[in-house]
């Protein structure tokens, strides 16, 4: 039984990172229709820029966290206003294409400043444990669900809440329709990428402790698709269940299953829901409205 | 018409192109303060892309629009909107998932001010009483008739200086295109509002606006104010489907093979 809630907990913990890793997607998707391939690499990038300010430059740990962010969501805006705003109204295959060619412009910088080789900072958690009941906690687990469910709960409040965020919404359902009412729609679209850069440069920052700072840490976003997919496409509540779940059986099926099948079990998923289920868990029932 | 004042909104010498097919061509229109304007038109006549490149969705190949002096074409919409001159285009583009109330409220980011929020607010319901009984529904479950009053409530939360409306009837039955066309009318009157407004509906466009242009294949073929163009034997017989043209020697009317000569 302990075993069972322990790796609940440990796949909540890295589910939570998928989950944030989704719900930056599903953002941009909704709000840009352009699946954004960049997010896994800025990911990557931000942790290491992360281990430069902390390990290299001997920054405060919240300090560089802080001034990771801002990079990473300075940098999505300027990259949405004076790049992906070229691209508007081309096929979305357009964008696509677009984001993979920059996310392997950005791999290749990481991999051509800092070296190939693997790195680890150190975390005000880092090897802390707390027992709960008979079960241990990682405290980095703690504070990985803590975050996502913060981010996650304050983008919610920020969507339905405050004007800027219904205007999103807004400028999503009804483009021309927002435009006409004078809702800024560009601006909104950059702030919207500066928001999911926020939110990449927090996952690879949040990641980078559980396993390594290195280049394959965008493969985290492949991971994050089939949470989307098993969520539903388009779904905000659908990318976080996705996430959670696709963590929990990750570590269920690295246990009971043969070895290797804990990494080939995300996109196992993949396909099965796909196949007999494309519409996924919390899928939009009404379909798209033209 | 007051000729010694300029005209709010004017629009010279305007050509817009689809690629390679020209939609508009040397179209001159001048809305003056305070007055009601109504270009008619068949299908395919232009009304449409004459209002998307005032409003600046669609940017113009050659010509000019002045809005209250200042030009405005090839801005952005946005801008323009936010500059006081709103277009509520065709076909009852409403927020689907959004509920009434902020549809309405997406209206006020084109305000000058916050001021009077709430009352226009209320005027707004004041006018069109079934949005009110539906504040919290999504735009989307609304009829149609609905839905083109909350677009068209949603530009006058912009306190718009300048309204263009593409088209309120499309759709609509009689009745409900008679209760738009009187809340235009209201606007008008108690806002002070210029309206243009682009009607396939010639009957009641007519009886509403002040000023008329008829628009055929890109151009406009004919002007003046729609008293003038209501005893207008073309008008009368193609747009008003009166009698118009001579009686044939049977008494009968010939009602094909005239030419329209706009005279």
């Amino acid at each position: 039984m302990t075993t069972v809630i322990q790796l609940t907990i440990n796949g909540m913990a890295i589910g939570a990172i998928y989950a944030l890793v989704a719900l930056g997607l599903v953002l941009t998707y909704k709000a840009t229709e352009v699946l954004n391939f960049i997010h896994g690499d800025l990911l990557m990038a931000s942790s290491f820029i992360g281990w430069g300010l902390i390990v290299v430059l001997k920054w405060p740990f919240w300090l560089a966290v802080l001034a990771t962010v801002a990079i990473a969501m300075v940098f999505s805006w300027v990259l949405d206003a004076r790049v992906m705003r070229l691209i508007v109204g081309q096929p979305q295959f357009a964008g696509v294409m677009l984001t993979i060619g920059i996310a392997f412009t950005l791999r290749g910088l990481v991999s051509m400043s800092f070296g190939p080789e693997s790195r680890n900072y150190p975390t005000p958690w880092t090897n802390q444990k707390t027992q709960l009941g008979g079960v241990v906690i990682a405290d980095l687990s703690l504070v990985i669900v803590a975050t996502a469910l913060l981010v996650t709960l304050a983008l919610f409040w920020f969507l339905r809440r405050t004007t800027l965020g219904v205007a999103i919404q807004a400028a999503s359902q009804n483009q021309l329709a927002a435009f006409l009412s004078g809702i800024r729609v560009k601006r909104l679209t950059s702030l919207v990428w500066a928001l999911t850069g926020g939110i990449a440069a927090l996952c690879g920052l949040l990641l980078a402790p559980t396993a390594l700072v290195d280049i394959s840490l965008w493969f985290v976003m492949i991971k994050a698709l089939a949470a989307v997919v098993l969520g539903g496409f388009g779904s905000i509540p659908g990318a976080i269940l996705g996430g959670l779940l696709l963590g929990v059986i990750e570590q269920f099926a690295g246990v009971y299953l043969p070895d290797g099948y804990k990494d080939a079990v995300a996109y196992l998923v993949l396909i099965g829901v796909l196949v007999l289920w494309p519409r996924g868990l919390l899928g939009d029932a009404h379909g798209r409205r033209v | 018409m007051s000729p010694q004042a300029p005209p709010v909104l004017s629009v010279r010498n305007l050509e817009t192109w689809y690629g390679p097919v020209s939609a508009i061509k040397g179209v001159n229109i001048d809305l003056h303060e305070g007055r009601i304007v109504t270009v008619l038109g068949a299908n395919g006549a232009g009304k449409s892309t004459l209002l998307n490149t005032i409003a600046g969705v669609i940017n113009p190949f050659k010509g000019s629009v002045e809005f209250r002096g200042r030009p405005i074409q090839g801005l952005d919409a946005d801008v323009v909107a936010l500059d006081g001159l709103v277009l509520v285009p065709e076909g009852r583009q409403v927020f689907p998932f959004l509920t009434v109330r902020e549809n309405l409220m997406m209206g006020s980011f084109a305000r000058a001010t916050p001021e009077g929020l709430e009352d226009d607010l209320a005027r707004i319901y004041g006018w069109f009483p079934q949005l009110k009984g539906r504040e919290q529904q999504h735009g989307g479950l609304l009829s149609g008739g609905e839905q083109q009053m909350l677009a068209i409530g949603r530009a006058l939360m912009a306190r718009p200086s300048v309204l263009l409306l593409d088209e309120p009837s499309l759709g609509l039955s009689p009745l409900l295109t008679r209760e738009i066309f009187a809340i235009v009318r209201r606007i008008n009157a108690e806002l002070r509002t210029s309206i243009l407004v682009v009607e396939q509906n010639a009957a009641i466009a007519l009886a509403t606006a002040d000023d008329g242009y008829i628009m055929e294949l890109g151009r406009i073929v004919a002007a003046g104010t729609c008293a003038e163009l209501m005893v207008k034997d073309d008008v009368k017989e193609f747009y008003l489907g009166g009698a118009g043209g001579a009686p044939r020697a049977d008494g009968r009317k010939q009602r094909w093979k005239r030419r329209k000569t706009w005279r």
